[in-house]
């Protein structure tokens, strides 16, 4: 286990290392100086160059790079261009919508799929199974950011329920907080509740088949005990590894459902900087996403490793 | 079942011959204003209605089909066209650092939120339909190399190969003679399910502001323009909404129809 830990390791590394460089580069041949963005076309060339110092944008791209990265690692994302505050703080404040946001997406989205799950492969083949397969396949077909227009025409508009948009803060109390996240979470749920509920149920028939689940019905156990003392606990490995995937979707799916909500989150965030060309916080947003999802996945790895030992060698 | 494929093919041949007329054909000019017909419900002259400048949104939707379909096409063309060449030449060199480096490749840009470099790349490199094709595409090429590799990989077993071998036929010979017409059905699968993923993806980045600019229709900006009016004219939500919808919902059912039509033991990994 300690080999395989090490081995993953360093491939976490490489992929960390080689990310930021792409991420870097990408952001660097991008047309458009973010000085002379700030400062319009009629700025003085001292200004300019003054400016450029200022911002660090006047060092070699290598130096920049070196600069960036290690900054990161000691928790400094650098300064915005155009807010001029730490682009940490800026993140951080977008993070307490987003996360909490994907977090709630992803309670909503296995709280729907497993129960849907179960109940289709419990009942394989029969109306009840056909009629969770066709729902799935239509979640999978909803696009979800014309699912949340719905939701806001029904739920917020019709019925008043939910606010058609923004979001309160959580200084008004998690109550409040929540509340005003639910239809967004929903929305962002749904496509993926219906692909876990496929997985969930696929896997459970796989082991259903399995001899250890005849031997658990041949000494006695109903076909409900045999599900749920034996059979579920088996089914779940896979199903595990679908909901860590499904966070960083849901963490970067929220990027589309915030612009519906009007939510203040990273999505928001990105989208502002992008049009003011305020690459670094682009830049460290970007990154920060693509960390978490190679994170999540190591951390997955590990933990079917630790599962299932057959997986420590192969690579 | 032969049921989904029919039910599916029957679907896509909707917006594929919908998109196809209107390049002869639209009930109305899809640019044509006439504010004085504005956010009509569906009716006899305009049979899904129209928007808030009068545009006919039936002959919106055809020529809007037009763009999701050549989106996710071309998407679903880049994807093959680099993907399965990788595919091919990773099993064929297999456990070497060739194979190493082709997977690695491919699992980093499974690492990075396709929906975020999308965004990044259509925001930086400007919006349009060339770069949502571009952005789009880049993700189809892992998910064909990974499943290319994993079916030449077993393929490489057979014996078939062996006797091609033996026969002195070059890695790069066998890979096109033998191994990719025996991983076309896959290929094909995989590319319904794709193409269906791509017509979603371009309605996201449309939606944003970051797909097909105007004047060129396309689903995705018509929810956009919707959505401030979704009470006032639910119809502008709904028509789009349904087209994304059925189109992918047809794809779909048709990826799965193929699937266990053209081999039954076949299992691509659907999730």
């Amino acid at each position: 286990m300690l080999r395989y830990t090490i081995k993953r390791l360093i491939s976490l590394f490489i992929s960390l290392a080689v990310a930021s460089i792409v991420i870097f580069a990408v952001i660097e041949i991008a047309p458009g100086d973010p000085a002379s963005f700030m400062l319009g076309m009629n700025a003085q060339p001292e200004t300019l160059a003054a400016l450029r110092a200022e911002l660090g944008l006047d060092v070699p791209k290598v130096q920049r790079y070196l600069t960036w990265v290690g900054g990161m690692l000691s928790g400094d994302f650098g300064t915005s261009y155009t807010y001029r505050t730490p682009v940490m703080d800026m993140i951080s404040d977008r993070l307490w919508v987003s996360l909490p946001l994907a977090l709630y997406a992803l309670v909503l989205s296995t709280a729907l799929a497993f129960p849907a799950g179960i109940y289709a492969a419990s009942r394989r083949g029969q109306a009840g199974d056909i009629g969770v397969m066709g729902a799935t396949q239509l979640g999978v077909a909803v696009p979800n950011f014309w699912f949340a227009m719905m939701l806001v025409l029904i739920f917020a508009i019709n019925l008043r329920w939910f606010a058609a948009g923004g979001f309160v803060g959580w200084d008004k109390g998690l109550w409040a907080g929540l509340h005003a996240l639910t239809l967004p979470a929903i929305a962002l749920a749904l496509p993926q509740a219906a692909i876990l509920a496929r997985v969930m149920r696929s896997s459970l028939l796989d082991v259903l088949g399995e001899d250890f689940m005849r031997t658990a019905r041949a000494k006695g156990l109903t076909a409900r005990q045999a599900l749920w003392r034996h059979g579920l606990r088996n089914a779940l490995i896979p199903v595990l590894t679908i909901i860590g995937l499904q966070f960083s979707f849901l963490l970067a799916g929220s990027i589309i459902i915030e612009q519906v909500f009007y939510l203040p989150g990273l999505g928001r965030l990105v989208f502002q900087s992008i049009s003011a060309r305020d690459l670094i916080v682009v830049e460290s947003v970007v990154m920060l996403l693509v960390f978490s999802v190679i994170t999540v996945n190591f951390l997955v790895d590990l933990a079917y490793a630790a599962v299932d030992p057959r997986l420590r060698s192969r690579t | 079942m032969i049921r989904n494929l029919i039910i599916g093919g029957v679907l896509s041949a909707v917006f594929v011959c919908a998109a196809l007329i209107s390049f002869v054909w639209t009930p109305y000019d899809h640019a044509a204003l006439d504010i004085a017909n504005k956010l009509k419900t569906p009716n006899a002259l305009h049979l899904l209605g129209t928007d808030h400048f009068g545009r006919d949104i039936l002959s919106m939707i055809m020529v809007g089909a037009r763009t999701s379909i050549a989106v996710a096409l071309v998407a679903v063309g880049i994807g093959m066209g680099l993907g399965v060449p990788l595919g091919l030449w990773a099993a064929a060199r297999q456990g070497t650092w060739l194979d190493e480096l082709i997977m690695r490749g491919n699992d980093l840009v499974f690492a990075f939120p396709s929906l975020v470099i999308a965004i990044l790349i259509t925001a930086i490199f400007g919006a349009g339909a060339i770069n949502a094709i571009i952005a789009i595409g880049i993700f189809n090429i892992p998910v064909f190399a990974r499943i290319t590799r994993g079916a030449a990989l077993s393929l490489w077993r057979r014996e078939f190969i062996l006797a091609a071998r033996v026969a002195g036929k070059s890695a790069a010979r066998i890979s096109v003679e033998h191994i990719l017409p025996n991983v076309t059905n896959l290929l094909i699968v995989q590319g319904t399910i794709q193409f269906s993923l791509g017509i979603l993806a371009e309605a996201g980045l449309s939606y944003v502001g970051l797909g097909a600019q105007p004047p060129t229709p396309s689903w995705g900006r018509m929810l956009a323009d919707a959505q401030t009016l979704v009470s006032i004219a639910p119809h502008m939500a709904l028509v789009p909404g349904f087209a994304i919808i059925l189109t992918v919902l047809g794809l779909n059912l048709m990826g799965d129809g193929l699937r266990d039509y053209l081999d039954p033991r076949l299992r691509v990994a659907r999730v």
